[in-house]
């Protein structure tokens, strides 16, 4: 008897194996014969954002132009989606025929397990001119050479202060190195009575609104990959020169007020956001927060300016960390040819993308685009169409395991603020591990 | 040369062989089964369908690399062996839910019990106090941990602003804190004991009064009384509260995972709930909700069935261990 149970067991988990798989995902139909390009897109698309409130009232409104200028096509938009929900629809087969990410981190895991379809057999087919995007931007796009999204603008980062608050403390100008930060930060700060945090001259918290490793990273040159493919945390130094630098500035204030204050900001997308109420002197931002605080009615004198460099590398002063947001069809998406038509009016449209530009002021990702009359720059939007162009702006890497990387160095910085980190270089050094083994389990 | 003959064995009655059933009766009772099967058919189905067949797939998808798109790589144990040798906050999630099982767990059904034997003593108006230690358990999770929230914000909270009123000093952080963001769980957890509350509650309003009278008359105090007429007999009630207690906070899920949310101050922009679950310092990092993160967020499914099955076993385990151990805590088990 003991002897049968054996290959019963084995049958049993072989016909468990076959039932399971069954059950599961095949390989991307990524390979199917495209229509012939005279062929006349029509039907419906469903098109799921992130974007909410004003911006999504901005997108149905290119939306709709798009509608207009393809007759026979109905867009169903739905927002508010984010990545993750998008990513299990996509799974369950229920996926909408065109998404839309906020974030160039999913590039890397979209594109390798075929959750976004191969863009290019489109491309080549319509002839499609990758060439009028800015190289950064086809860069981060695309994931091992493969193109499964398309840049629907871009986002830059920089600093916004607020003049008057820098006025009343003697300046008038803002910081260019990480030196000067620290030192307008600290004159900038303004305690209450019981020794709380009223007005901050800077926010070093690493998880405060935009405050991330991956958006401070340019300015001090960290890079999170070695060539080999293995976390650069803890080899190169720029990380240790970047948080050594943050940690100082935690000390003055204490993580236990800084923690406080955090704890009492208000909603970042909203009229409450700690700068547009004046309690934050100095602020690392994407370009997006010039509609907000327009829309907003915000009643500050504010400036913008490019995030300060590193002391020992200045030569980086005005470049910034850059991302944008990307679209792609749907693995299993119902009406791809449609919505390869929409893809293309919103990313290589430069009608479509400068009014979009406009609407939700982020940066647009085609040369012709940004020459383009119609678009409408300010001294403050120009900070980041400068910051966009310089050559020592960066993003951060794709990985198929997504931005796993950056959420465990995250977590760890949480560690690192309190002061509970112990020794930097092994703090480094074992959250390097960690990322190398997450990526090794994702698979090659 | 001697032989010995082999004893005669007899055989039981047990084991003989019956006698052949005749055969309209086999017909008759095969009729009576098939019957049965077809009454039950209905909840057959969904059980293997929403049952077994998930709780196989789960088995089978932990020992492969998965994440729903392409085709499941089998990879052999090597997801268990992450778990235990790589996995950054695997362990700490499992502190992490063990430290709610060993003092959430009791501390609810003791305060329960304590309120229940406070209620029932109330002459008049014992049933509006009754609705108002229940109503809590009402509340929906979610809603009563961002009231929570809100309460104990460090900054804006109504707790920390009597604090400062109070004049005590450097407030707590509560949500915020690594080490306090568990206990603030607890407060939260104690608040909404009223389901504890009212199984207790039941049971204690059935312990005989003849019982209470006659230990009274041979001399016990309050707390002889309670120690051995009411204990025993609510005994089994405490340890069903403990066995489903224990089950439920080693799926401890939505008030982790919303207080963290929340306290983080991440606004949810688009890229989903798993990147800040967890916060502070993983301090609310449940091993259910890094299974979530590592399925859904990172779309590791094969390495969260894993976690899955790790975590089925060790519920069962623990149910096991608990009613067997029942004979020494529950007052008659050991005769039942």
């Amino acid at each position: 008897m003991t002897q049968l149970r054996i290959p019963r067991l084995a049958v049993g988990l072989a016909a468990l194996s076959i039932i399971t798989a069954a059950c599961t995902a095949t390989e991307s139909n990524s390979s199917e014969p495209l229509p012939a390009p005279t062929a006349t897109a029509s039907g419906t698309v469903t098109f799921w954002h992130f974007f909410t409130g004003r911006e999504a009232e901005a997108i149905k409104q290119v939306v709709n132009d798009f509608e207009a200028s393809h007759p026979g096509v109905t867009v169903k938009v739905s927002s508010g989606q984010d990545d993750e929900k998008m990513r299990q629809a996509i799974a369950a087969g229920k996926g909408p025929d065109v998404g839309l990410s906020y974030s160039t981190d999913i590039v890397g895991n979209f594109c390798s397990t075929g959750a976004w379809r191969d863009l290019q057999p489109y491309i080549d087919r319509d002839q499609v001119d990758l060439n009028q995007l800015v190289p950064v931007v086809r860069a981060y796009t695309e994931y091992q050479g493969v193109r499964c999204s398309m840049p629907v603008l871009a986002d830059t980062y920089g600093l916004y202060y607020n003049k008057k608050l820098l006025a009343d403390a003697g300046y008038t100008a803002p910081p260019k190195t990480t030196s000067e930060l620290t030192e307008m930060a600290k004159k900038l700060t303004r305690f209450k009575a019981n020794g709380d945090i009223d007005v901050i001259g800077f926010m070093p918290n690493l998880d405060y609104y935009e405050n991330s490793p991956a958006h401070w990273a340019p300015h001090w040159d960290a890079h999170w990959f070695n060539d080999d493919g293995k976390s650069a945390l803890a080899t190169d130094p720029a990380w240790q020169e970047m948080l050594t630098w943050q940690k100082q500035l935690v000390d003055f204030y204490t993580h236990q007020k800084l923690t406080k204050f955090s704890a009492g900001k208000g909603d970042e997308f909203s009229a409450a956001n700690d700068f547009e109420r004046g309690k934050v002197a100095m602020m690392l931002d994407g370009e997006w927060r010039i509609a907000f605080i327009t829309a907003d009615k915000a009643n500050i004198d504010y400036g913008t300016a490019p995030f300060p460099a590193a002391d020992d590398k200045s030569d980086l002063y005005g470049g910034g960390y850059v991302s944008g947001n990307i679209t792609g069809i749907s693995k299993g998406a119902k009406n791809p040819e449609a919505g390869w038509e929409l893809i293309k009016y919103l990313t290589t449209d430069t009608g479509a993308i400068v009014k979009l530009a406009n609407g939700i002021k982020n940066v647009p990702t085609t040369t012709e685009a940004l020459a383009s009359p119609d678009l409408e720059v300010d001294d403050n939007f120009r900070t980041f169409l400068d910051i966009f162009a310089h050559p020592g702006s960066a993003t951060s890497p794709s990985t198929k395991a997504g931005a796993e990387y950056q959420n465990l160095f995250g977590t760890w910085l949480v560690k690192w603020q309190t002061g509970r980190a112990g020794d930097l270089t092994a703090g480094l050094e074992g959250v390097a591990k960690q990322i190398d083994d997450s990526l090794a389990l994702a698979g090659p | 040369m001697t032989t010995i003959a082999p004893p005669a064995v007899s055989v039981p009655a047990a084991t003989r062989r019956p006698a052949r059933t005749p055969a309209p009766l086999r017909r008759k009772r095969r009729k009576h089964r098939l019957f049965v099967l077809a009454l039950m058919a209905p909840w057959l189905l969904g059980f293997c369908i929403f049952f077994v067949y998930p709780l196989m797939a789960t088995v089978w998808f932990s020992f492969t690399r998965y994440n729903l798109l392409s085709p499941p790589e089998f990879i052999g144990l090597r997801n268990y062996t992450f778990f235990f040798t790589s996995d950054p906050y695997g362990l700490q999630s499992v502190r992490n839910t063990l430290w709610l099982v060993i003092f959430v767990v009791p501390i609810r059904i003791l305060f329960a019990l304590l309120i229940a034997q406070l209620v029932i003593r109330i002459k008049r108006g014992g049933s509006v106090f009754r609705t108002i230690y229940y109503l809590p358990a009402l509340a929906p999770p979610v809603a009563a941990t961002l009231a929570f929230c809100y309460l104990f914000n460090p900054a804006t909270g109504p707790v920390n602003q009597a604090l400062a009123k109070l004049g005590i000093g450097g407030q707590p952080l509560w949500f915020s804190d690594p080490a306090l963001a568990k206990p603030t769980l607890l407060i939260l957890s104690v608040w909404g004991l009223g389901d504890v509350m009212v199984i207790l509650l039941a049971v204690l309003l059935q312990v005989p009064v003849e019982q209470y009278e006659a230990a009274q008359l041979d001399g016990a105090n309050v707390l002889q009384r309670f120690r051995y007429v009411t204990l025993p007999f609510i005994s089994p009630v405490l340890w069903f509260a403990a066995v489903t207690g224990v089950i439920q906070m080693l799926q401890f899920f939505t008030q982790a995972a919303v207080a963290s949310s929340v306290a983080s101050g991440v606004a949810p922009v688009g890229g989903g709930l798993g990147e800040r679950l967890g916060y502070p310092d993983n301090a609310m990092l449940t091993f259910p909700i890094w299974l979530y993160s590592k399925g859904f967020a990172s779309f590791q499914l094969g390495y969260a069935c894993a976690m899955a099955v790790m975590l089925f076993a060790v519920s069962l385990a623990f149910t096991v261990v608990l009613l067997r151990k029942s004979r020494v805590f529950v007052y008659g088990a050991e005769e039942a």
